[in-house]
């Protein structure tokens, strides 16, 4: 299982009085499997949402719990690819994804079968010995999210994870996170700043308002998706050109918009 | 501008540098302004140096005085690199470690090596003890230091990766914390021993049976200076191969990590 709550969760940075509101009263339910998105203005307070769930962040008020037990620290069963990689510099590709399965104890031959199959999945093979810095950034992507998928955690935190690529690799990768996320489902809660990657992957956007961050609107997609047979189109650029992908984008955009305006307001 | 040094050209000028500088010093000997046992010359020290690479002085030949203060220099070294570096790597990572330790750590790393003689003497002896404690004085400080910064400076997303991966905090010193201290760690033991090597003509001023220190001591005795000249020629060259040593290891490792220039 893996459903992520968020009761009245409000965030204060600092003391309590006269800190900074980051987030307030956010009320959301991340379905188990369910593949949820949250969009925002930048410093809405969305990477703190996420933080929260893996247990870097306290809430300040309310509870964020996942299936009903509250998050005291973080751990391997809400596995996070950060936006800067976070790989292990002196650690191989294999090394570092083995850390996680080491210590949950996992014996040495199935520590080698998972971690030899999500290799393959991912196309890392051949790259198993590499240090990370002998990787592109889209490589060394694949190989945190790697590290985070063989832990078969019951959710998968995203923090902007193709932020820092370029833009034909961010296309790649969204394509292959489609692929892994369909054959292989997780409840994944996926932090970005872009809107077409959003409605693209996602099965449900939140859209945040600007700081302090309450949730404005939560859309569903994947009953578009599914109505007008996305998936049925291979590529990223064909899916983004349907109508009914132009008017969710368009709608998000807007009300994204409304923030931007407001806050410079 | 800014133009490119090649490896040759470097080498070349190091070489015209000291070229420049022997023979500045081979003249002022020449020119009988200073007398002999104010300065020998170039020429002296060399022909003593290639003497008592071969023939005992003040108990021992040369090779045999770096020998026995090499012994002494590994001991304090290592002792020093075996404690400093565990206890910066502590304090780095514990916060209260930290506020206890840093004031006192602060106050007396500020004491010369040199300092500690006659309290070396008094508690560990004038036989291999008393010279370990003052090459450990001097080397200890860079340990911690460096140890800590790198503890300090470690890049917090990593951090945050090994806890969600659920490593146990205490493992995560050993996992995350010693290796991304490295590099800062090496420069440590590069600069702690340089500090440790120079302590030591310090640390044999009190010991009576051989090392490069006590030789010089012997030297000055029977007036010979080109003696004691002979032994800091032996002290900066060794001092030069260790550091050189150490800076192959540092390169060793960057080169590992991706951060070699």
């Amino acid at each position: 299982m893996g459903v992520i709550q968020f009761k009245d969760v409000g965030k204060i940075f600092g003391p309590r009085d006269k800190g900074f509101v980051a987030l307030k009263d956010i009320d959301l339910e991340i379905r188990d499997k369910e593949f949820m998105a949250i969009v925002g203005p930048s410093g809405c307070g969305k990477t703190t949402c996420l933080r929260m769930v893996a247990g870097f962040e306290d809430a300040t008020d309310g509870t964020v719990s996942v299936d009903g037990t509250p998050i005291k620290r973080p751990g391997p069963d809400r596995a996070v690819v950060f936006q800067q990689f976070a790989l292990f510099p002196w650690k191989s590709v294999y090394d570092n994804i083995d850390l996680g399965l080491r210590n949950l104890n996992v014996s040495s031959s199935e520590r080698k079968k998972r971690i030899e199959a999500i290799l393959n999945l991912m196309n890392l093979t051949q790259y198993a010995k590499h240090f990370p810095h002998q990787l592109s950034g889209g490589m060394q992507q694949r190989v945190a999210i790697a590290r985070a998928y063989v832990l078969d955690p019951d959710v998968l935190l995203m923090d902007e994870p193709f932020g820092a690529l370029d833009a034909q690799t961010r296309v790649v990768m969204q394509e292959e996170l489609v692929r892994l996320a369909r054959k292989n489902p997780r409840t994944v809660l996926f932090i970005t700043h872009a809107v077409e990657e959003a409605v693209y992957l996602a099965d449900r956007v939140a859209i945040m308002t600007r700081a302090p961050g309450q949730i404005k609107e939560v859309l569903d997609v994947a009953s578009v998706r599914n109505a007008e047979n996305w998936d049925s189109h291979e590529k990223i650029e064909d899916v983004m050109d349907l109508e009914s992908f132009v008017h969710l984008r368009t709608h998000i955009w807007r009300s994204l918009r409304e923030e931007k305006a407001a806050q410079h307001a | 501008m800014n133009r490119q040094i090649s490896l040759l050209q470097s080498i070349v000028l190091g070489f015209l540098g000291l070229a420049c500088f022997l023979g500045f010093w081979q003249g002022m000997s020449m020119s009988g302004l200073v007398s002999n046992i104010f300065l020998p010359s170039p020429l002296e020290v060399y022909e003593r140096f290639t003497t008592l690479i071969e023939r005992r002085f003040a108990g021992a030949t040369l090779p045999g005085h770096l020998a026995a203060s090499f012994m002494r220099f590994a001991y304090g070294f290592l002792l020093a690199a075996l404690i400093g570096i565990p206890l910066g790597l502590l304090m780095g990572w514990y916060q209260l470690l930290d506020e206890i330790v840093s004031p006192l750590f602060d106050a007396l790393r500020f004491v010369a090596p040199i300092a500690w003689v006659p309290f070396a003497a008094l508690w560990f002896g004038t036989g291999i003890g008393g010279p370990i404690m003052i090459i450990f004085a001097g080397a200890f400080p860079p340990c911690v230091i460096n140890a800590y910064r790198g503890a300090k400076f470690v890049d917090p997303r990593l951090i945050e990766a090994a806890n969600m991966l659920g490593t146990p905090s205490r493992r995560v010193i050993m996992e995350v914390l010693l290796p991304s201290s490295i590099p800062s760690i090496i420069s440590g033991l590069r600069v702690s021993a340089g500090l440790g090597w120079q302590s030591l003509v310090g640390a044999e001023l009190i010991v009576a049976s051989a090392g490069v220190g006590y030789m010089m001591v012997q030297g000055q005795a029977n007036i010979q200076t080109h003696t004691v000249m002979a032994g800091m020629v032996a002290i900066g060259l060794v001092g030069l191969a260790l550091d050189s040593a150490l800076r192959g290891v540092e390169r060793v490792i960057q080169k590992r990590r991706g951060l070699e220039q």
